[in-house]
């Protein structure tokens, strides 16, 4: 146990470490969704037009454009274990006297501590979305941009487990990432999607953390605009994202412990 | 016995890359396994290291089984592997302080573990520096460092000179005999160079898989035959006649030099310089690990075709150079 515990601090310690240093990853990582809030935001705007005093499409989409700031910061750490494995760090800790098992953990851990720092970042951008958040409400979002990061990192984990080549890598790419992302309900709302993209919206883990971010940065936007953008309760979004994380990362600590 | 390995078999679905080796390497010894590339070396030390686990037969690693024992094995053993694995983000002494934290020792002991271990690879002060700012010999040796921070009985050293240059190798190989003596651990190391394999004190020869041979350097080189000495001298004839009579040996000559096959090569020229007056050059050509291969194969040790992870080493090389 005490090695297990170890082992994901030391995993936790190295990924905070790396990413401290890695100013440009810092920036580029910001300058994304910066790019989607202000161009997409501000160049549809007009045209997707919202009849909610106080209430608009950059509004509508800055929960999802923190979305997709987590979903892509804690993919891009999960990812790294192929490469990581074959030539880097990991493949010291696979011939240490450790359980491999926390390996999934550790890592789940510490790319969810960058996917929140990176989020927190982007909270500074909440007045160019017209929301004016509080520190009530800062308390709420960081434990759920948490829960999202740490269900994607899993199940990214577990991708990169079973994933050898870099070929994989951008399979994982463009068919898992891309269509999280789309399916999230990021820049449209699950209500007026068409029928049949419904139920693949619903299936989308990162739908649930949007859904939850919004519950919590519209409470003081009225109740217009939380029925209009809300797609459930955020009970439902927790509990959701909860029973993900917890399936992702009992999985990926079982693909780490199976050897060859 | 560091290491004892009975009947070891790995299969990969049909392919066979370790065929049924058996063998033991003693506490303090050098051992070397030598091959071509693919002849399932690494395979083997991934199997030795629990990496891998084995198809068929068993091995046990400091008294330790591979399969049913691996966190004991693990912690009785140091790893240098064949590509690089440490965080170049980190700095170098990061590096040895994570390593220690795994391998759970304590803290004031690990404090004076790494600045030794610096220091006996000549890195002490570079240690606060990122790892990616070091040369590829300074990763190697730092990586022997790390490997040595949990003071294991045993280290292995996968290919520890593959893509340095000629005299970053000489002097990794310094360290490493330096490591050898004064740290008492017992080696295990592969490697395709032939004139590396020279510092170890027992050589096992794989090929396709299969132990061909295991003997120490100089036996091994006995097999193929004698040491030639070639002598030139002023006067052959007479030099010729009286190495017939006073060393009972037949010298054939070549474009007026004279080449006699004697075992031990070397313990003959002072011999030779005393008892043939006239003697103007006198040269030893032994035979070379290459040479031994050669004889128990029937080819050169050759490069095998890149498979996919040669690639990816192929192409993290190209991205290093660039940054």
């Amino acid at each position: 146990m005490a090695a297990f515990l170890m082992t994901v601090y030391v995993l936790w310690l190295r990924e905070l470490k790396r990413f401290l240093r890695e100013k440009t990853r810092i920036l580029t990582m910001f300058g994304q969704p910066l790019l989607y809030l202000l161009v997409m935001g501000q160049g549809l705007r007009a045209t997707f037009r919202i009849d909610i005093e106080g209430f608009d499409y950059l509004s509508f989409i800055y929960p999802g454009v923190i979305g997709m700031s987590v979903l892509f910061t804690a993919m891009f750490s999960s990812v790294s274990i192929i490469w990581d494995r074959e030539f880097g760090f990991l493949k010291e800790v696979l011939v240490a006297p450790v359980p491999r098992s926390a390996i999934a953990v550790g890592k789940a851990l510490g790319g969810s501590t960058t996917a929140v720092l990176q989020g927190t970042i982007l909270l500074i951008l909440a007045p160019v979305a017209g929301l004016h958040i509080h520190a009530a409400q800062i308390a709420l979002l960081l434990p759920l941009m948490f829960l999202l990061a740490f269900a994607i990192t899993s199940f990214g984990t577990l991708v990169a487990a079973r994933t050898e080549t870099m070929e994989g890598f951008h399979m994982i790419m463009n068919f898992l990432i891309m269509p999280l992302f789309m399916l999230s309900g990021a820049f449209f709302p699950v209500s007026s999607a068409p029928a049949w993209m419904q139920p693949l919206m619903k299936m989308d883990p990162v739908a649930y953390g949007v859904d939850a971010f919004r519950n919590v940065l519209y409470t003081g936007a009225g109740t217009a605009a939380k029925n209009f953008a809300v797609a459930f309760p955020l009970g439902l979004d927790v509990a959701v994202l909860l029973g993900f994380a917890a399936l992702m990362v009992a999985l990926g600590m079982l693909a780490f412990t199976r050897t060859e | 016995m560091m290491i004892d390995v009975q009947g070891l078999t790995k299969r990969f679905k049909d392919y066979v890359a370790v065929r049924e080796i058996s063998f033991t390497v003693g506490k303090g010894e050098v051992f070397g396994f030598l091959g071509p590339n693919g002849a399932g070396k690494s395979t083997t030390i991934k199997m030795l290291a629990t990496l891998l686990r084995p198809s068929a037969g068993t091995a046990r690693v400091n008294g330790y089984d591979i399969v049913r024992e691996p966190a004991k094995v693990r912690r009785s053993i140091g790893m240098v592997f064949q590509d690089p694995s440490l965080d170049d983000r980190l700095t170098a002494r990061e590096n040895l302080e994570m390593h220690g934290m795994l391998y759970a020792v304590p803290k004031p002991v690990l404090k004076k573990r790494i600045e030794e271990m610096l220091e006996l690879v000549g890195l002490a002060n570079r240690q606060n520096e990122l790892v990616r700012t070091f040369s590829g010999g300074m990763k190697r040796r730092l990586e022997l460092a790390r490997g040595l921070i949990h003071a294991p009985g045993l280290l292995f050293l996968d290919e520890p000179t593959l893509g340095l240059d000629p005299q970053t190798r000489t002097h990794l190989w310094e360290y490493i005999s330096g490591i050898q003596e004064s740290q008492n651990v017992t080696i295990f190391l592969t490697t395709h160079y032939m004139e590396e394999a020279e510092i170890c004190h027992r050589i096992a020869i794989i090929d396709h898989g299969s132990l061909v041979a295991l003997d120490t350097p100089e036996n091994l080189k006995r097999m193929v035959g004698q040491d030639l000495v070639m002598i030139k001298c002023q006067d052959p004839v007479t030099a010729k006649r009286l190495l017939e009579s006073e060393f009972n040996l037949t010298a054939r000559s070549e474009g007026g030099v004279l080449i006699v096959d004697v075992p031990h090569g070397e313990e003959f020229v002072p011999k030779l310089a005393a008892g043939i007056p006239g003697i103007a050059a006198i040269s030893v050509d032994r035979p070379t690990l290459e040479d031994v291969f050669l004889h128990l194969t029937g080819r050169a040790i050759r490069d095998e075709t890149a498979g996919g992870i040669d690639h990816m080493r192929a192409m993290r090389r190209a991205k290093g150079r660039k940054s």
